[in-house]
């Protein structure tokens, strides 16, 4: 058993980090920001190019052969840059939908939990309808009516009636987004972090301040256990550790957004700063594919019905 | 990232499970938690079967009489020990999983010779004497003086929460040889000793935990003489040793225990569904949550340990990471427990109130949650240090 990752993966995870770093920097960020949350076509092509959908194709379909592990590690420098738009959905569709490998096509997914359909608010939400060509696993494109998004790079549409879960990519979504939750989770470590080093109160850097470290210190916890999590699960694809993965990531997301915001005092509570961004993007990862609630039932059904290792004596 | 054992772990595994099955049945009864001697005889009884077997101090160097086997094959027999049910390594801990191996790291080939193989054997016990009445979390603040007197040192001071103290032959003890000043920082001047129990001079009473059992003990040291060919280490040089002791403390100290929490994990879902509770949706989504948890946890220890692969076998700091989430985990699942079997966790004769218990020390002994914090925030996100 070696758990670390292979040169390959490291040389994989450091390339991905370049490439968003020089193609989706803060000001791309900001700019989509400020453009409403439309997708870029362009960005959405080169993503293509490099190989983000195509990853776990195989070499003879245009793919590039890789599989769970390294898709999860992109993701995860896809979620620490924050990058917008259906990625998991489109990446899920891959060999599927014509141009979903290539980026030349976005796909989307019903794939946001809760109530939907009758007895709903009139409908279930849907994220980047607008931009998509298609959405996974369904025929045909709804129409829907634009909402309002508490998101500003997650555009959302409600859909009449209760729309198809997709549920047989439900595992695989699941640890995707995990993945980009965990992404996001190690970021706002490194911007509380970063941010506690250079502001100064009562004459020293407010990261000397022990309730500020405490607060880091657990940020990192949070972000690692979930960060391992999300790579065993990569590994064993098994379903009740993608949920508990799931459930553990999106924790982590939510949770060290609001404590990042918390190290940033006012700066925090304003639109200036990313620590936002991040939040509001966990809150709409943490209700996709897999809620807590849901992970929490499956979780409990398995640990019921496991065989665990039983004492001799 | 590979979670799959090569052919020659899973042999390892398979000799080591083989063997379990044939020992553990010829193991005399457990003695009871208070009865001290006993639980040193078994204990030590354990530790010779597993040195007769070529088990014992499998992960120290080969030079040092263990097997150098790799940190995953230590990971493997934690594992499977505890799977099996096999006696927990009880008053054998400071020994094997400090003591042990700083001598094994820091101490002279004659200082090996004299200290390890005992231990190996489970001929003789140790202790922790680090903590101080005033002196815990602030350890290097420690006062009991050693002041040297031709070849011996003579030490004066007390020592607290020392486990296994009674029973114990030897402590692994941190003095004061150098007083603190200007020129000299509080953590410079301190030394490592290895002082013998029965030395005149050293006193020891028992603290009685909130459990009720006696774990720790008070240690009063009055003029002990301990020879100065007892140190390890340089004189005044005890803190970087003792920073090799703490590393091994945080780094392996808990991989069987994240295997036990979660068979106990199993039991109480079981106890839930048997007695109703598992209809509770608020405590079902709770047991499942710490399923979650302990499975992250447990994966945790494999990441820890495979990095470990990379440093030789000497556990980094992430443990420090490790210790905070699975001390919380820990004391999370006994009040879960005690949720589940409602007024029955009340009954002093179960097990289950006693693990609450013991429960509550995790998150002090080996470095308190604080301390833990500290150090993650400075050593590993570089945050300044504060005051
Ligand atoms: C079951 C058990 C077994 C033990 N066995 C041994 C043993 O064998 N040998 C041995 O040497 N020791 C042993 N100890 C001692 C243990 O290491 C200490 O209890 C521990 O390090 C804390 O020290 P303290 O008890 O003096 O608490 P204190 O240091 O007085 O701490 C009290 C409180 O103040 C907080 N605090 C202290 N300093 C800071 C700080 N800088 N920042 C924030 N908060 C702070 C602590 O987190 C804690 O909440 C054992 C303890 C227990 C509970």
């Amino acid at each position: 058993m070696d758990f670390r990752l292979t040169e390959e993966q490291q040389d994989l995870r450091a390339g991905v980090r370049d490439l968003l770093a020089g193609r989706y920097g803060r000001e791309a960020l900001r700019a989509s920001v400020d453009a409403g949350g439309a997708l870029d076509r362009g960005l959405w092509r080169e993503l293509g190019e490099a190989g983000f959908f195509a990853l776990r194709l195989q070499e003879a379909d245009g793919g590039v052969g890789l599989g769970l592990p390294e898709a999860v590690l992109v993701f995860e420098e896809a979620g620490r840059a924050l990058l917008p738009g259906p990625l998991v959905a489109t990446h899920l569709a891959a060999g599927t939908v014509p141009g979903a490998a290539a980026g030349t096509a976005v796909v989307t997914a019903f794939d946001l939990g809760g109530p939907g359909g009758p007895g709903g608010l009139g409908g279930r939400l849907v994220a980047h309808l607008g931009d998509a060509d298609a959405v996974l696993g369904t025929p045909s494109l709804p129409s829907g009516e634009p909402v309002r998004s508490a998101d500003p790079l997650t555009p959302l549409h409600r859909v009449a009636g209760p729309g198809s879960a997709a549920a047989a990519y439900r595992d695989e979504g699941a640890l995707l987004t995990a993945a980009l939750q965990a992404g996001s989770a190690l970021r706002t470590v490194e911007l509380a972090v970063r941010y506690a080093q250079e502001r100064e109160q009562f004459g020293q850097p407010i990261g000397a301040f022990q309730a500020v470290k405490h607060l880091c210190a657990q940020m990192l916890v949070r972000a690692e256990v979930a960060r391992t999590a999300v790579y065993a699960a990569a590994v064993t694809v098994d379903p009740a550790e993608v949920a508990g993965a799931k459930l553990l990531a999106d924790e982590a997301a939510v949770r060290n957004a609001r404590d990042c915001l918390q190290v940033h005092g006012g700066m925090g509570f304003t639109w200036e700063a990313d620590v936002h961004l991040h939040l509001k993007r966990a809150w709409v990862r943490a209700e996709q594919w897999r809620t807590a609630g849901e992970a929490e039932e499956l979780l409990a059904g398995e640990l019921l019905a496991a065989e665990l290792p039983t004492a001799a004596q | 990232m590979d979670l799959t054992y090569t052919d020659e772990e899973q042999e390892f595994r398979a000799c080591l499970r083989a063997w379990l099955a044939k020992v553990l049945p010829e193991l005399p009864a457990r003695p009871s938690p208070d009865d001290w001697p006993g639980r040193r005889a078994y204990d030590a009884g354990w530790q010779r079967r597993l040195y007769d077997a070529g088990y014992a101090g499998l992960h120290w160097p080969v030079d040092a009489g263990g097997r150098g086997a790799t940190p995953t094959q230590h990971l493997i027999f934690l594992e499977e020990t505890e799977r099996a049910g096999a006696p927990y390594v009880g008053a054998n801990f400071v020994g094997l999983l400090h003591a042990g191996p700083t001598i094994a790291a820091e101490g002279t080939a004659a200082q090996r010779a004299r200290w390890l193989p005992p231990v190996l054997r489970g001929d003789e016990v140790w202790c922790q004497g680090f903590s101080e009445p005033d002196a815990g979390s602030d350890l290097a603040s420690l006062r009991t003086r050693a002041v040297r007197d031709g070849d011996d040192y003579v030490i004066t001071g007390s020592k607290i929460w020392t486990s296994h103290a009674e029973v114990a032959d030897w402590c692994e003890l941190l003095v004061r040889t150098a007083p603190i000043s200007e020129a000299s920082p509080k953590h410079r001047g301190i030394s490592w000793l290895a002082m013998p129990m029965d030395a005149p001079g050293v006193t020891v009473r028992p603290l009685r935990t909130l459990a009720g059992s006696t774990e720790f003990a008070e240690m009063f040291l009055d003029e002990v003489r301990v020879p100065v060919a007892n140190r390890v280490g340089a004189q005044n040089d005890g803190w970087r040793v003792t920073m090799v002791t703490l590393s091994f403390e945080r780094g392996t100290a808990f991989v069987g225990e994240v295997v036990a929490c979660r068979r106990t994990l199993g039991e109480l879902a079981r106890t839930a569904k048997a007695n109703g509770r598992w209809d509770d949706p608020v405590l079902r989504r709770r047991l499942g949550r710490l399923y979650g948890e302990f499975g992250a946890l447990w994966r945790l220890t494999q990441w820890n340990v495979s990095e470990s692969e990379g440093t030789g076998g000497v556990p980094g700091i992430g443990g420090s990471v490790f210790k905070l989430a699975y001390s919380h985990a820990r004391q999370e699942l006994y009040d879960t427990a005690a949720q589940v079997l409602g007024a029955d966790s009340l009954a002093l004769d179960g097990e289950w109130v006693l693990d609450r218990l013991s429960s509550l020390s995790y998150t002090i002994a080996a470095g308190t949650s604080q301390i833990q914090r500290n150090i993650v925030a400075e050593r590993i996100l570089g945050l300044p240090k504060g005051r």
